[in-house]
């Protein structure tokens, strides 16, 4: 038998309880094993840097939010695009969406440094990343959201003489929506770590570059620091994601 | 009385007209304006084909067919033809209302006539009044196909065409939805084209019964239900008569099979 579903109260604490032990457990634990600090530091001394380099991590905050936003919105709406393209050509779609896949199967790290040689070490190699990672699943999953009307559906809107922007907009699309933001939710965190991954490869500013700086000087807990802030800007984009979600998909 | 439909020898298949698999072969048919009529079948005899090419929503490969003494596509592009599939088809992302009004939202540019908004005259007309805000998940299977209905019925359609559409229903609500729609029939005069699986359901309902044989489909038995009937279509499903006219249904079935 399955279990009785929690109640709401439930819900929300035994998550917050579980995390809430397992940040006990680290904070005291690391001291009794004697785990030095440089390896990974206590909860309490992550906090400690949002505390004392707030300034810091707010200036290397700043251009990867810029970035990950920026990416994210021109790479899906690049998919959403090509994606309506496509479905309304199938010709098109037959010649190019196999060289789109194959042009997926290239490891985004292998492609960074190409980016970045063609658009140099400012924002811009960096938004082209964090776009070029949102767009492959949205792309896809958009095919597919356009195309899921059933033929029932599509002989409805025929017999009604509906025309193609009519199909389009009152068919097609509101039919696509759950899948283009179920893409949406995970672009929001890949958007983020496209940024950090063109920061990595040429940047002295944002989460990226705090991170590659962090590390090589021992920083761990500033390292950490940026860590939980990247974290917090993917949690902060999914959470728009949705709540534009329950706005529009009301089914 | 004219006719709302007349095939000479239609011919209809997929596959384009070379290599085509044939499911309709040669059918001669004529449909009385405002008659009820049912469509019996087996499984591929072409019951729900012959639908869509009166509906222009399939080309036939031959011979000729002439709606409300036009074209499929004429009438299609007037809007004189309504469609209920089986599954009721409703958007779920759509009111109860918004599904009823779909046909005021698109087509309207080929469409030569304007159409009144009579949704919620046709939501209380089929017993659905008050259920115009909800969305179509909240509805039973049966009130969905009521919806259906409704949305079909809203451009006032001259002939009606209904594809199994309470195949899916428990039987006490097809029974119901059954006397519902013959009310339906008699206050509207439409021309309904109902195909189904049931003999019950077609012996009940139409005027007359047309029973499909597969392979390729051709008319395999006609029967005019009048005479079991009283005025205005009316019968008891217990009726002698017409338990007489299922199992003679039944045997014309049974060798179209």
């Amino acid at each position: 038998m399955r279990p009785a579903p929690l109640s709401p109260q439930a819900a929300i604490a035994l998550p917050v309880l579980g995390a809430a032990s397992i940040l006990l457990t680290w904070q005291f634990l690391l001291p009794v094993l004697g785990v030095p600090a440089y390896i990974v530091p206590t909860p309490t001394a992550i906090f400690g840097v949002f505390q004392r380099n707030f300034a810091l991590l707010v200036d290397n905050l700043r251009p990867t939010l810029i970035e990950a936003l920026a990416g994210f919105v021109i790479g899906n709406l690049a998919a959403v695009l090509l994606a309506v393209l496509f479905v309304h050509n199938r010709i098109l779609q037959a010649a190019y969406f196999p060289i789109v896949l194959f042009f997926n199967t290239i490891p985004i790290l292998a492609l960074s440094p190409i980016i970045i040689l063609i658009f140099g070490l400012g924002m811009t190699p960096k938004i082209v990343i964090a776009a070029v990672i949102c767009f492959f699943p949205t792309l896809v999953n958009m095919i597919r959201g356009l195309d899921s009307a059933s033929d029932n559906e599509h002989e409805l809107f025929r017999v009604l003489s509906a025309t193609r922007w009519e199909i389009f907009r009152s068919l097609r699309l509101p039919r696509a929506l759950p899948m283009l933001f179920s893409s949406l939710r995970i672009a929001s965190a890949t958007a983020v770590i496209g940024a950090i991954v063109g920061e990595w490869i040429g940047s002295d500013k944002g989460l990226g570059a705090l991170i590659i700086q962090a590390s090589f000087n021992y920083q761990s807990d500033r390292l950490y620091a940026a860590i939980v802030l990247s974290s917090g800007l993917s949690i902060a984009l999914f959470s728009a994601v949705v709540l534009i979600e329950r706005r529009l998909v009301k089914y | 009385m004219a006719n709302a439909i007349e095939t000479r020898g239609l011919d209809v298949g997929y596959g384009g007209r070379q290599a085509a698999v044939k499911v309709l072969s040669g059918l001669d048919l004529n449909v009385e304006a405002g008659s009820f009529l049912s469509i019996l079948g087996p499984s591929g005899c072409g019951k729900s084909t012959l639908l869509r090419v009166v509906a222009d929503l399939l080309d036939p490969l031959g011979g000729t067919i002439s709606v409300l003494g036009d074209t499929p596509h004429a009438v299609r592009s007037r809007r004189d033809v309504g469609f209920v599939f089986q599954d009721s088809t409703l958007l779920p992302w759509r009111t109860v209302r918004d599904n009823v009004r779909l046909p005021l939202g698109v087509g309207q540019v080929s469409l030569t006539r304007s159409i009144e908004d009579r949704s919620d005259e046709l939501l209380e007309l089929m017993g659905l009044a008050g259920f115009g805000e909800r969305l179509p998940h909240q509805l039973s299977g049966g009130q969905r196909q009521r919806v259906a209905i409704a949305r079909a019925l809203l451009g006032q359609p001259k002939l009606l065409l209904m594809d199994e559409p309470f195949g899916a229903l428990d039987e006490i609500t097809r029974d119901r939805l059954n006397d519902e729609l013959l009310t339906l029939w008699r206050r509207t005069g439409t021309t309904i084209l109902f195909v189904t699986h049931s003999i019950a359901e077609a012996a009940y309902l139409g005027e007359r019964v047309i029973v499909l044989a597969a392979n390729p489909g051709r008319l395999a038995k006609d029967i005019d239900m009048r005479p079991f009937k009283q005025d205005g279509n009316r019968c008891s499903r217990e009726d002698p008569a017409i338990v007489a006219a299922m199992a003679e249904l039944r045997t014309a079935l049974e060798r179209a099979s």
